[in-house]
């Protein structure tokens, strides 16, 4: 039972989230993709932009996968909550305890997802700014880290792989340049 | 009148039953999410800063596996459960949406530390962050949806 509520290593939890590709495939021949449920959502709201004018419901089972993935969290993350704190490398505590970043207890930094956070204006930007490029950049790229990078290559796709550079150029920049000077500002 | 409406509706209700499948298999995508910890914005700044391999051993393993169950399946002929042959669209390989669409995915990443999957995992984590973050990629993909036609491809 412990192992329900522990950290898993990584030839643990990789393998099991690459047989989401065959199993999606088996059971309705669906493409394993989260960030299209952003499009899908907006699609049931309206249809005013030609983006969204497409019959949503056909991606039903994707909403639902989402859904399943929002009740999963619920169930690791709060009913089975890891008691431990998390394991960091002790260098990044240290590069991140510069930027006013605390050493992690729980998965989140308080001081950045936070309620005290949120309410400061410099906070939600920050948080805004950051989810309105990921949502921005995947539908411009066709894909997330599900998409591109998980099933892209699973399927040995070219596009994905170039997808997946571009993915780590614009992490390696903003983990080690944005960050580093904005976070501290976020105080 | 009544009847057709409730038989409708009833016929409704089984279509979304029929769903239960896919609940199933994100529920336990959502679990697996977070007793990796790669939902983590700690995690991300330490992939993106080559301090820890945890995250590349998960992505890493997942597209191996991912790989060799989809060879196995095409080469064994295997069809869906309910008798389809299975069938992967190829991705679109224009350059410039992939590298541009991708860099501004990477720099979203980097910063907020989760992209789609993870941010729906850790809605229940408390933290309300995380629904500033899920809004923010909601806004983006709208702003996408506006200026798509306008964008190179």
């Amino acid at each position: 039972m412990e192992f329900l509520s522990s950290s898993w290593p990584w030839y643990v939890a990789g393998p099991l989230i690459g047989l989401m590709v065959p199993a999606l495939l088996l059971v309705g021949n669906k493409l394993f993709g989260i960030s299209s449920t952003l499009r899908d959502v907006w699609a049931i709201a309206t249809n005013r932009v030609s983006y969204l004018q497409y019959d949503w419901r056909k991606q039903t089972w994707n909403l639902v996968f989402a859904a399943g993935v929002i009740l999963g969290g619920i169930i690791a993350g709060y009913l089975l909550r890891n008691p431990d704190p998390l394991v960091l490398n002790p260098k990044t505590v240290e590069a991140l305890g510069q930027m006013g970043v605390a050493a992690p207890a729980g998965l989140l930094p308080p001081e950045i997802f936070s309620m005290q956070s949120v309410l400061n204006i410099k906070g939600l930007l920050y948080l805004l700014v950051a989810g309105f490029l990921v949502g921005f950049g995947a539908r411009w790229a066709g894909g997330c880290t599900s998409g591109h990078a998980i099933t892209g290559l699973a399927t040995l796709q070219l596009p994905s792989l170039i997808a997946v550079v571009c993915f780590f150029v614009g992490g390696l920049i903003s983990a080690n340049f944005i960050v580093p000077v904005i976070v501290p500002l976020l105080r | 009148m009544q009847a057709v409406a409730n038989v409708n509706r009833e016929s409704q209700e089984r279509s979304l039953l029929a769903y239960w499948p896919f609940l199933l298999l994100g529920t336990f995508f959502g679990f697996v999410l977070i007793r990796s910890e790669v939902v983590s914005w700690y995690h991300i700044q330490e992939m993106f800063r080559f301090q820890s391999f945890h995250m590349y051993g998960v992505i890493g393993s997942a597209v191996i596996v991912g790989a060799i169950s989809t060879w196995l399946i095409k080469r064994s002929g295997i069809r869906t459960i309910d008798g389809q042959d299975i069938v992967v669209p190829a991705k679109d390989r224009r350059l410039p949406h992939l590298v541009l669409g991708g860099v501004i995915f990477g720099l979203g990443w980097g910063l907020g530390g989760a992209c789609p999957g993870p941010v729906y995992a850790l809605m229940g984590s408390g933290f309300p962050g995380v629904l500033v973050l899920f809004l923010g990629m909601l806004v983006g993909t709208f702003a996408y949806g506006v200026l798509q036609s306008r964008l190179p491809h």
